[in-house]
């Protein structure tokens, strides 16, 4: 019989991440003994990207801490999904305090348990880009200052989406929010602003700065564990497609990510001590179009005279992402 | 220990006795001193078992008390005026989460426009927050209240504002007697957490509650509070029995008995108030004092009780409720409700204005034979009042008042006062 | 009770000088209050700290209007703030100058006043040739204790070494000293005058 090498992409949890690996390299999702720290019964929309990337990076790092783990909340989505009163859907030890304050609370957290000596204890914050870039960003940028021992998980669905998909400074140029409607001349959020969290992260030079999207989930694992094999001040920018802001369907969530990374307008990669280390690469490289016409936040660019001029600039940015980092094989800048 | 140290130093050795494992704060005047000592403390290895962090806003401070005192650590900050409302959010965030976080509040007026001078409009203005507040009425007092406040903190599951007068208070030198270590470990058991993040047994802190049970929650907070009412007499008593000296309690008076006017007020002003009083005694005029070190509760029936006597009631307060008039005097009427008392609102000392016992006597005398005002503001300039309303009265474009009245009020720096 | 008020600007030590008079007098089991009258902090700015000194608790927080006793480190502040206002007749006044009080102008003001109690001693060049800087306010002290007797010139030289250490302490501790012995010869020459 012929040997023949034959390639596995990751298509589900359920194929490469599980019995046809080795035990020690499948998913942490894929053992019945899994941690299940946000556990089933929470109330987040269907074909929700931020619980997909919750229920993974947060057992991930569950595994890597041996279950001795504790998480800081901001307020939103995941906050009000997961903690319907009077249940709760967190199996670890959470506090969810205020909107802008998870990366300060968890600074406390940590602070509490270095000084009674609760070294095998380790610290996650978590919030959304609302929570993240905008009111939560002088907290952030304190906590990595300090270089405090948390992991800042960020779930990225470009919005405040608990609120009715306000516009947020991780909202994408031209995309359709309730403050930045698809009306006027320019429809949509503004050009030329905008934040990218991860480049300002690295720029604090902390020990640990990855991207990742729930398209990329064994990636993504791997990231919190290399993060959790790290001390000081760290933090992880998932893309979380949203169906109800991206007006998507809700069985396309990973798909969409999937198209965010392979046009280029989300680049996947690490970096430690503002250097990067890691490029996740495109496969098939696709034009922003693909990305762009299955949401109906981008409706507005398709109608009958096509936006072409916005679309070209988008695909700039692209194209832009994927010269800065390397996305194509052939090197990075 | 006898000491003669500045009221912020005393401060910083009491909190120190208490075994405070995270302190984090930002700097505010006029309480730079006590967290600058507390930090030079833990640096130098004299405070153990404690993490001192130097965050980057006074959100930051409180944001991070909440992560430690929910984590199980005794967690203590500071801060002032500006600061304090800066970190607003978080205060009723840590209150309604029930975490016994310290904190010192040195009493400074808000701006705008700006001003580090002291008055109480600060921490008044958290007042509903859910905090426990103290008000100390010397450095001994402030150095004392700490001590207790962790104790009934950690008790209640309630976060409490040890409030002192900046400048007043933290920047004077007086001598204060600093307990031992013993008999603060005495006094102050090791934190036993209500709730507490551990995996060992995890909860989740910090849900959502809607309308089916945010009543009993709220109701909860404010019983929770009332229990301070019995606990702190307890407390103040064991203070004693400890520590030798009288200390804390809800209120006190000073010559109210078979007074006809008695003063009302809160903080370092009632050591002026007193002399004051112990001269119009030696004259013969019936004045007393009832000063109040717990405000939040306000112990309404305490209140009641020493002041249902007399004639009158002078509220003499550095706090401003713009619109209406006092505050405290308006907590104070709610305790008199129904008794047949005038209270007078006495507006003093805002923005750190000398409260003079010159002022004081001429004050009182006139208290005595009715002839004040419901409101006053005591020592106002009027005249620079009236040039300003003039001003504003005769053009649109009348410029900023606080330029304006600065303008007219002349060079401050040849002033001693 | 005694009180002292201290004119000076800022970077002269005015405060310290009020929280030292504090700890002297602490020191000889007396109460005492030290305090500024407060501000931002700025290098050159007129400054004026406060000290009352007592047998009993201290419960008054004013500034003090009425001074038994003033303290002038800087004389250029003579013409530009009223330091003299409501000092108790026959109040002592020490002020920080090589000049006499006729030179610096003040001769008429204090004609009536009992001589041995006003005294001028140059604290600075003391403060330089002790300390090896132009600091007044820990001489001045000394000459205070001289002019007063209100404290002990021991009781001094012990806050000197509760707020400095070392070669410091000891320069200060030589500055006290000798303005100290300056102003009683000063004194004793006014009374047979």
């Amino acid at each position: 019989m012929s040997f023949q090498p034959v390639k596995f992409y990751q298509t589900g949890t359920f194929t490469v991440g599980n019995r046809l690996l080795a035990p020690e390299e499948r998913s942490v999702q894929s053992s019945p003994r899994r941690f299940n720290s946000l556990n089933s019964g929470h109330r987040a929309c269907q074909g929700c990207g931020e619980a997909l990337g919750a229920r993974y990076a947060i057992d991930a790092a569950m595994e890597a801490a041996h279950g001795q783990l504790i998480a800081a909340n901001a307020t939103g989505c995941l906050e009000v999904f997961s903690t319907p009163y009077p249940e709760t859907s967190w199996q670890i030890p959470w506090v969810h305090s205020l909107f802008g304050n998870a990366a300060a609370v968890a600074t406390g957290v940590a602070a509490a348990l270095k000084v009674k000596g609760r070294k095998e204890v380790r610290v996650v914050a978590q919030g959304g880009d609302g929570g993240t870039t905008d009111i939560g960003f002088g907290c952030l940028s304190g906590m990595f200052e300090r270089n405090d021992d948390v992991l800042y998980i960020c779930y990225d669905n470009g919005g405040y989406m608990n609120t009715g998909v306000q516009r947020s400074s991780a909202t994408p140029p031209a995309a359709r929010t309730a403050t930045t409607m698809a009306v006027g001349d320019e429809p949509g959020n503004p050009f030329g602003q905008g934040k990218f969290v991860p480049a300002i992260a690295m720029a604090h030079d902390i020990p640990y700065v990855a991207t990742a999207t729930v398209a990329d989930l064994r990636d993504l694992e791997a990231k919190v564990g290399r993060a959790m094999e790290i001390h000081g001040a760290r933090y992880i920018h998932i893309l979380v497609p949203c169906p109800l802001g991206w007006g998507t369907a809700s069985n396309e969530t990973i798909k969409m990510a999937r198209l965010a990374k392979e046009t280029g307008i989300f680049p996947v990669f690490a970096a430690e001590n503002g250097v990067v280390t890691e490029v996740l690469k495109i496969r098939h490289r696709l034009p922003v179009e693909e990305y762009l016409k299955p949401q109906k936040r981008y409706a507005h660019l398709f109608g009958k005279q096509p936006r072409v001029d916005v679309i070209a600039r988008l695909q700039a940015l692209a194209d832009r992402n994927i010269k800065k980092y390397g996305l194509l094989d052939g090197g990075a800048n | 220990m006898l000491k003669q140290c500045e009221g912020s130093h005393a401060v910083a050795e009491a909190v120190a006795l208490c075994r405070p494992e995270v302190i984090c704060a930002y700097p505010i005047s006029p309480q730079t001193h006590i967290v600058e000592g507390l930090g030079e403390m833990v640096k130098s290895g004299e405070l153990k078992n404690c993490e001192f962090i130097n965050v980057e806003s006074e959100f930051a401070a409180m944001s991070v008390a909440i992560g430690s005192s929910a984590t199980g650590a005794r967690t203590y900050t500071a801060t002032a005026s500006q600061g304090l409302l800066f970190m607003a959010e978080a205060v009723y965030n840590a209150s309604g989460l029930g975490l016994p976080i310290v904190m010192t509040v040195a009493n400074r007026a808000i701006g705008a426009p700006i001003n580090i001078w002291n008055d109480h409009t600060d921490a008044l203005s958290q007042r509903d927050s859910g905090w426990l507040q103290l008000f100390a009425e010397t450095n001994q007092e402030a150095l004392d209240l700490h001590i207790q406040a962790f104790r009934l903190a950690e008790e209640l599951s309630l976060p409490v504002m040890v409030c002192m007068d900046g400048f007043i208070l933290t920047h004077a030198y007086e001598r204060v007697d600093v307990p031992t270590q013993e008999q603060v470990d005495a006094y102050l058991p090791p934190y036993e957490p209500r709730q507490v993040l551990d995996p060992k047994e995890p909860v989740s802190i910090g849900a959502m509650v809607g309308p089916e049970a945010f009543m009993e929650v709220r109701y909860l907070a404010h019983a929770k509070q009332m229990q301070a009412l019995e606990r702190i007499p307890a407390y103040a008593a064991e203070f004693k029995a400890v520590f030798g000296r009288d200390s804390g309690g809800l209120c006190h008076t000073y010559h109210a008995d078979d007074a006809d006017t008695i003063i009302v007020a809160m903080g370092s002003v009632l050591g002026t108030i007193k002399d004051v009083v112990d001269e119009m005694r030696a004259a013969g005029h019936k004045v007393g004092v009832l000063g109040i070190t717990l405000f939040r509760p306000f112990p309404i029936h305490d209140v009641r009780e020493a002041l249902h006597r007399a004639k009158r009631v002078v509220v003499l307060e550095k706090s401003l409720a713009v619109g209406l008039g006092g505050i405290v005097a308006t907590n104070v009427r709610m305790a008199l409700s129904a008794l047949p008392i005038d209270v007078y609102t006495v507006v003093a000392g805002l923005g750190g204005r000398p409260i003079t016992m010159r002022s004081l006597h001429a004050l009182f005398r006139k208290a005595e034979k009715d002839d004040l005002d419901p409101v006053t503001f005591l020592d106002l300039n009027r005249a620079v009042v009236d040039k300003q309303l003039a001003r504003e009265k005769a053009t649109r474009r009348s410029g900023p008042i606080a330029e304006n009245l600065l303008r007219d009020v002349g060079v401050v720096a040849a002033k001693i006062a | 009770m005694f009180q002292v008020r201290i004119h000076g600007r800022g970077g002269q030590g005015v405060v310290t000088a009020a929280e030292m008079l504090s700890i002297a007098a602490f020191e000889e089991g007396r109460h005492a209050q030290a305090f500024p009258s407060f501000g931002s902090e700025r290098t050159g700015a007129p400054v004026v700290a406060f000290c009352r000194i007592a047998d009993k608790e201290i419960r008054l927080r004013e500034p003090i209007m009425e001074p038994d006793a003033l303290i002038i480190q800087d004389p250029t502040l003579l013409h530009q703030v009223d330091v003299f206002a409501g000092l108790k007749r026959d109040g002592y006044v020490l002020i920080n100058t090589s000049k006499s009080f006729e030179e610096l102008g003040l001769g008429d003001f204090l004609k009536d006043w009992h001589a041995d109690r006003l005294c001028t001693v140059a604290a600075t060049e003391l403060a330089r040739k002790h300390i090896g800087r132009p600091m007044p306010n820990v001489p001045l002290l000394g000459g205070f204790a001289a002019v007063s007797q209100i404290l002990k010139l021991e009781s001094v030289h012990k806050a000197i070494n509760d707020k400095f250490a070392g070669k410091v302490a000891e320069g200060n501790v030589a500055a006290a000293t000798e303005a100290y012995a300056i102003v009683r010869r000063e004194m004793e020459e006014a009374v047979h005058a």
